[in-house]
């Protein structure tokens, strides 16, 4: 049989005589060419616009509803952003507001938010796949896709992206940046942002060049060993060491310590006495001396009180040595050059008080009876070898280890990072904030010979800093800059002279901010001089009195010379000017007792500023704002009259709301409030 | 022919029950005693963001017929719309409290969340509690209320925070007070935060907001009083004439 008959019997064989051949071919092309309308017709997409029609229809205002809808598919379209998303062709109800009732996904309205959908479109916030028109490759994360949805709780990470600095309305978003400038993860990870700049520590870890002189061996193994043994808020994390590895690490950093120069001859230090009257002294010393400003302490009921910019001491006299401490109460700044502690001036006999005071807060139970055996060279090489594997020097400085660079992976684009390249601890879900969240939480979980140490961190404090992380995107940096809502520069100003060297030495900047350095913890200084009056400013040096009844943190008393408080007054009455105004713009002296009294009825009646401010301390009773009893004396009536125009053009972020008074009103009430220049007696027995 | 079939079905049957016991049977964990009644300890009516873990656990106590703790009752913990609990079920304490970690779905509005237990006879107790889930605006308001508005409105004091409330001769309306807030349009809510209390006919203690916030400020202040108000708000719906 030649080849030709062969395939003609296999042909008719399956198929049978060529007519019923074409029949059969018809009726498949038939039934092919029906699947593909057939499928067009049940496309998920449309099954949800057939809904929502059939939702709205019964509706009130299912007329202007259904005029609004557009059906087919959908697409917001960026390319400078890169958005090209479908979300909106089943989420067909975004923007009615009416809907607010409808509970039922796809169809909620949008909630209010600060962008316009059409602006960002969808995937830019919420992740996903934007393109993709089923529920399945939108939402979820295919093999293909890695990109699910973001979930809700990570969603201020999105804000991040292009809000470099603070923004009121993603608190968490903050405070995961916060935490990590707080916790000292910047100082292992490199984070830049997409403007290019690195992210700083927000903490000061002590430098442990003279470690040997301030404390123990034997505490420092013990620190070592659980630091949050010793001070429930400190933040360094647990390096969960072994006992000879804390053993060795302390023989270490004991052997590497050199002696510091004290400035002053070594005076014998003060005896600190115990008895009743003393504690009762320095209890009140350490109170007065307002050093609950920045350190807590743990009261009977275990809560801190206190702040946290200087470390807890509730359990100091645990730690240092009497002798370290006599130095630095003197004069922080011999031991640490860089120490956040103003210089006290203190005197011999209050020295000894607050060591009395300091040394009673000591807890046998943290060191208990351990002594450790005198160090080997071994132990000591030893303890070197795991200080850099460690990478102790990221954050301390030591002597003959320097800051290792790159010790840790960067972050920078963490938020982007492949799930392909991730390995996942067991029981992980395969998301990138699973992830991160794990690797917070437990990063030992992810295999033993990691060097990531172990952080006490609330659950809410997690979710922040995986926030703060997400916010790390590829996208991040490649969207146009244009969109960039940028940081704050860093500003490293340094005030000159006589009168900077006593801010340095005082360490104003701690607390105050002055021409966008500093800290946040007290008033702005930056326009000071346009605000107060010389000689109140000359006396609230030497003796910094509280303007605020309901403040908690307070000015401490530096006991500084008068020739200091005229050098530093001189200095800020100068320098610190505002150029908004000048101060002979308002001549206080043609005030009239007739203005001071409408002045008075404005105060009390139409503005009621005593909600907030005392005037009367027999009557008024406002906590909020500043006591106005010697406002007169305190500041400018130029700066009275302005502030209560506008105060937060004058110190943005005050609690006073801007007035927007009229001329008259406010030079009525400046009249009133510049006559409040004594204090009235308080006939009221003080509570 | 008949029976085959009937045979079959009853295997299948016997086959599905017995799997759907076993299936349930390891995670369940056995009640030690019996209470009659669930009763909320702390917890409720706490706001956090989308989606977030509350700050405070939700602490609940199983009470016998005569109102006396129970230990080690079984509690289970239920709630729709994705809110999830850790842990969800498990016995109360010696004190027959038992407390939770309660994350928030990730839509804003109210959450409600059941615990429940059962007495000996297998009859359910439960204690509905309400939870506040708070979107961006709400945050937004939070934020925005926490610098300038509850020292004031809010009586209690915080260590971080005095509170002026006693101060002022006009008691604050605590914005939890739904009683007064929810018979106030947003509108009539609004001139009193921009225009304060005495353009209004109400105390100058409250001062005008409306140079110091922004409107979206404002508005998300509205938002957040109407997500915390205590009984909740029901905004009033469209008219529509003819329908």
């Amino acid at each position: 049989m030649s080849f030709r008959k062969r395939v003609r019997s296999a042909w008719q064989y399956l198929f049978g005589d060529s007519a019923s051949a074409f029949g059969t071919l018809s009726a498949v092309l038939l039934i092919l060419l029906a699947v593909v309308p057939a499928k067009d017709y049940f496309r998920e997409w449309l099954g949800y616009q057939k809904q929502y029609l059939r939702l709205i229809h019964g509706r009130g205002d299912a007329n202007s509803l259904t005029r609004r809808f557009q059906g087919g598919l959908q697409q917001i379209w960026m390319p400078e952003l890169d958005v090209v998303d479908r979300c909106t062709t089943c989420h067909t109800a975004l923007k009615e507001t009416s809907l607010a009732d409808v509970k039922t996904q796809p169809f909620r309205p949008h909630p209010v938010i600060p962008h316009k959908l059409t602006e960002f479109g969808c995937v830019i916030c919420h992740r996903g796949q934007g393109a993709a028109t089923t529920v399945e490759e939108a939402h979820s994360s295919t093999k293909s896709w890695e990109e699910p949805i973001l979930p809700a709780r990570f969603l201020e990470a999105s804000c991040g992206q292009c809000h470099l600095d603070r923004l009121l309305g993603a608190p968490r978003l903050n405070q995961g940046r916060d935490a990590l400038a707080q916790y000292g993860c910047v100082r292992c990870h490199t984070i830049k942002g997409p403007d290019g700049v690195t992210m700083t520590g927000s903490d000061a870890p002590p430098p442990l060049l003279h470690i040997a002189e301030k404390t123990t061996r034997e505490w420092i193994a013990a620190w070592l060993k659980n630091p949050q043994a010793y001070a429930g808020s400190a933040t360094m994390p647990n390096f969960q060491l072994a006992d000879d590895e804390t053993r060795d690490i302390s023989a270490f950093l004991i052997a590497q310590s050199t002696p510091y120069q004290t400035q002053k001859a070594p005076e014998p230090a003060p005896a600190a006495s115990q008895d009743a009257a003393s504690v009762q002294e320095s209890t009140s010393l350490y109170g007065e001396s307002f050093c609950s400003s920045c350190h807590a302490v743990q009261n009977a009921a275990g809560m801190l009180v206190g702040g946290n910019l200087g470390p807890e001491l509730t359990r100091v006299g645990s730690k240092v040595k009497t002798e370290w401490l006599v130095d630095w109460l003197r004069d922080p700044k011999t031991y640490d050059p860089e120490t956040r502690m103003p210089h006290y001036r203190l005197g011999a006999k209050e020295v000894g008080l607050l060591i009395g005071f300091l040394s009673s807060k000591s807890d046998s139970d943290f060191l208990g009876t351990t002594q450790l055996a005198a160090a080997t060279p071994a132990q000591i090489e030893r303890g070197k070898t795991l200080v850099i594997e460690r990478g102790c020097a990221n954050c301390h400085g030591i002597n003959g280890v320097k800051k290792p660079e790159n010790f840790a992976p960067e972050l920078t684009l963490v938020g982007s990072r492949p799930l392909e390249k991730i390995l996942f601890a067991p029981g992980v879900p395969h998301t990138l904030a699973d992830y991160i969240g794990a690797k917070i939480r437990q990063p030992r979980s992810f295999g033993n010979a990691l060097k990531m140490p172990q952080y006490t961190l609330a659950p809410q404090q997690i979710d922040a800093l995986a926030t703060a992380l997400l916010a790390q995107t590829q996208r991040a940096q490649t969207l146009p800059a244009s969109l960039r809502i940028p940081r704050s520069a860093p500003s490293n100003y340094r005030p000159a002279a006589k009168a900077g060297q006593l801010i340095d030495d005082m360490r104003c900047f701690s607390c105050h901010k002055i021409n966008g350095r500093g800290g946040d913890m007290a008033p702005e200084l930056t326009w000071e001089g346009s605000s107060v009056q010389r000689a109140w400013l000359v006396n609230f040096l030497k003796n910094p009195n509280t303007l605020r009844p309901a403040l908690i943190r307070r000015m401490p008393k530096f006991d500084v010379t008068d020739a200091e408080a005229i050098t530093l007054a001189d200095y800020i009455m100068t320098v610190y000017q505002t150029p908004a105004f000048d101060q002979e713009t308002l001549d206080s002296s043609r005030f009239t007792p007739a203005d001071m009294e409408h002045g008075k009825e404005l105060f009390y009646g139409k503005y009621a500023c005593q909600s907030c401010h005392i005037v009367d301390p027999n009557k008024d009773k406002g906590y909020i704002g500043p006591t106005l009893t010697q406002v007169g004396t305190r500041l400018t009536a130029s700066w009275i009259f302005r502030w209560l125009k506008n105060a937060q053009s004058l110190r943005p972020g005050t609690l006073e709301p801007v007035w927007n008074m009229n001329d008259e009103d406010a030079r009525a009430v400046t009249a009133f409030l510049v006559a409040q220049k004594n204090a009235p007696r308080k006939e009221v027995a003080q509570k | 022919m008949n029976r085959g079939w009937l045979g079959w079905i009853v295997l299948a049957l016997g086959m599905t029950s017995s799997c759907a016991r076993h299936a349930a049977a390891p995670a369940e964990a056995q009640p030690k005693a019996f209470g009659s009644a669930v009763v909320l300890v702390s917890g409720d009516k706490q706001a956090a963001g989308v989606g977030s873990v509350l700050d405070q656990p939700v602490v609940v106590q199983v009470n016998d017929d005569k109102g006396t703790a129970v230990a080690g009752a079984l509690i289970r913990f239920a709630g729709a719309g994705g809110v999830t609990f850790d842990p969800d079920h498990g016995l109360t304490g010696s004190d027959g409290q038992f407390s939770t970690n309660v994350s928030l779905g990730g839509t804003h509005g109210r959450y409600q969340i059941v615990a429940a237990t059962t007495d000996s006879s297998g009859k359910a107790a439960e204690v509905r509690i309400d939870e506040i889930a708070l979107g961006y605006q709400e945050t937004l308001g939070q934020q925005v209320s926490d610098i300038h508005c509850v020292r004031c409105h809010d009586s209690e004091s915080t260590p971080q925070r005095v509170s002026n409330h006693d101060n002022l001769t006009a008691q604050a309306h605590a914005f939890t007070d739904g009683a007064t807030l929810n018979a106030m349009s947003d509108a009539e809510l609004a001139a009193i935060i921009g225009h304060g209390g005495a353009a209004l006919g109400k105390s100058a203690e409250m001062p005008p907001y409306g140079n110091t916030l922004t409107k979206p400020e404002i508005d998300a202040m509205i938002g957040l009083l109407r997500a915390l108000s205590d009984p909740p708000y029901r905004p009033q719906g469209i008219f529509y004439a003819g329908k």
